[in-house]
């Protein structure tokens, strides 16, 4: 964070906020476009002077970096694909996260999707990140994209005993019993750690409930942060630990960074969502709390 | 028999699929198995029957140039576009169409209605969120220490809220939650015994 340009816009908003607060108290009435408007000029702030801020790992989000961290070379990880666009820029950075960390790793990554949308968002992982990035990786030997599978948790219900029934075949319709990976996977159950990610249905609690604790499949799923509460009665016995919204992201690409300096100069998009999303709460924390101050002083004038 | 036939399918199905999850036999399993293919064919054609409804709605609106039926076209053409470039001939999904199609189109769309609720969450936050009341006030409280928390802005304060906000979401969250996972699943069961017993029958279609 730095530049003077930072700071006059910083200034300007708290300036502008310090206004509405008195505007506010005089009784006069807030425009939703003058809200609309300081969340755009915050946002756009942030992006513009690329302001980004050190985040430190919370244990959650560090459990799930220690597992993976932990397991031996070799070890095999499932990654699903399981969002849409819309959901993109939130979960998207864990994907590429746990993909660079896993190959980092030499871990073994299969990845798949439960949404139709998922297997485009796959692609761009595996031609912006896995083939710019370690382009000494095989596919068949050392990834493999299985593609979406329609069906929900029917899907799972079935990997769970048997994978071969659910996917004959990869994204290319390559028999899977030619795929090397597949040599010694019969089923779901047979990964070492699987992340699910989303925010939907079907999502995370369809993979906690119908493969991850049928399975015994250590879970670390990443998420929307609109149903990260929703995940967090499953921590820790069925999940052991979750990447909440872009924080959470933000908070795995820093850990990753810090342990591997090779990715200091890879993108780290959640890290730079930060600083906007930071400054938008700032400004709505500033808003709620104009409003309650106006609430309270209307109320005391209306009780004297 | 109208009624009768499919009570009598629900409850033989309902019933086995029950007493089948505590039958641990390669037969049962096999059983599940191919009751479970069921549910995927459904599902694969629950998918093409959408394409299909949302088809003759778009057509019916362009035909009868109903109030914005321009936009139906172009619903349309994305849906057939998009299947066009997917196809096996143009390269499927990874081909040089569909690829740009779906980033730089799709994705910015989805990313615009989406990020439309940072604006309506900030107003709905400055007109609403008033603590007028004890429990309004508790709700208001969390919420604004969970926020801080997940701000690096406010960092000398980050270790007091990060315990704070650690224990209202593994208690006071996570007891909630719980308790609501517990009553949608006890919900779920009577639900479903309603259903298997028929005293439950909105699902043929009336009374």
């Amino acid at each position: 964070m730095s530049g003077i340009g930072v700071y006059i816009s910083l200034f300007l908003i708290f300036g502008g906020l310090v206004t509405i607060l008195v505007y506010s108290i005089k009784g006069r009435d807030v425009d939703r476009r003058i809200i609309f408007a300081f969340v755009f000029f915050a946002t756009a702030t942030a992006i513009y002077y690329n302001i980004e801020f050190k985040e430190t790992p919370t244990t959650i989000v560090k459990n799930v970096f220690d597992r993976l961290e932990s397991l031996p070379e070799g070890s095999k990880v499932l990654i699903s694909f399981d969002f849409d666009p819309a959901m993109k820029p939130e979960v998207f950075p864990m994907a590429n996260a746990f993909v660079r960390h896993s190959l980092v790793k030499k871990h073994k990554l299969y990845l798949m999707s439960l949404w139709p949308q998922g297997q485009a968002l796959m692609t761009e992982t595996i031609e912006d990140v896995i083939k710019v990035e370690f382009p000494e990786v095989v596919y068949g030997e050392d990834y493999v994209m299985l593609g979406y599978k329609a069906g929900n948790e029917g899907v799972l219900n079935v990997i769970i005993t048997n994978f071969r029934k659910m996917y004959p075949s990869d994204a290319h319709n390559t028999n899977i019993d030619s795929i090397p990976l597949f040599d010694d996977v019969k089923s779901a159950a047979d990964m070492d750690i699987i992340f699910p990610i989303g925010g939907g249905k079907p999502g995370p609690k369809e993979w906690i409930l119908f493969v991850g604790d049928p399975g015994q499949v250590p879970m670390a799923p990443g998420l929307a942060a609109v149903v990260a509460p929703l995940i967090y009665p499953y921590y820790p016995r069925q999940v052991i630990g979750l990447l909440g919204g872009v924080k959470g992201a933000a908070e795995y690409e820093s850990v990753l960074r810090s342990k591997y300096p090779r990715f200091q100069d890879v993108p780290a998009p959640a890290l730079s969502m930060m600083g906007p999303q930071t400054l938008a709460h700032i400004v709505i924390l500033s808003f709620i709390v104009i409003g309650n101050i106006t609430f309270f002083m209307k109320r005391k004038k209306a009780n004297a | 028999m109208k009624k009768e036939i499919p009570l009598f399918i629900v409850f033989i199905t309902g019933l086995f699929m029950a007493v089948q999850f505590f039958v641990p036999h390669a037969k049962s399993e096999w059983v599940y198995e191919y009751m479970l293919d069921w549910t995927i064919i459904i599902g694969v054609f629950a998918l093409a029957l959408g394409i299909w409804s949302f088809v003759r709605v778009a057509t019916n609106k362009i035909r009868r140039k109903s109030e914005n039926w321009q936009y139906s076209i172009v619903a349309l053409a994305g849906l057939f576009g998009m299947i066009i470039f997917g196809l096996g001939f143009w390269g499927g999904v990874e081909s040089y169409m569909f690829r740009n199609f779906f980033n730089f189109v799709m994705v910015p769309l989805h990313a615009t209605m989406f990020s439309l609720l940072a604006f309506f969450i900030a107003s709905a936050a400055f007109r609403a969120f008033r603590a007028h009341s004890l429990l309004a006030s508790v709700l208001l409280l969390s919420a604004i220490i969970i926020m801080i928390r997940f701000n690096p802005f406010l960092g000398p304060l980050s270790e007091p809220i990060d315990s704070l906000a650690s224990w209202i979401l593994n208690f006071p969250n996570m007891a909630a939650k719980r308790a609501i996972v517990i009553g949608i699943g006890l919900g779920m069961v009577a639900t479903a015994l309603k259903v298997i017993l028929g005293i439950e029958r909105t699902y043929l279609g009336g009374d």
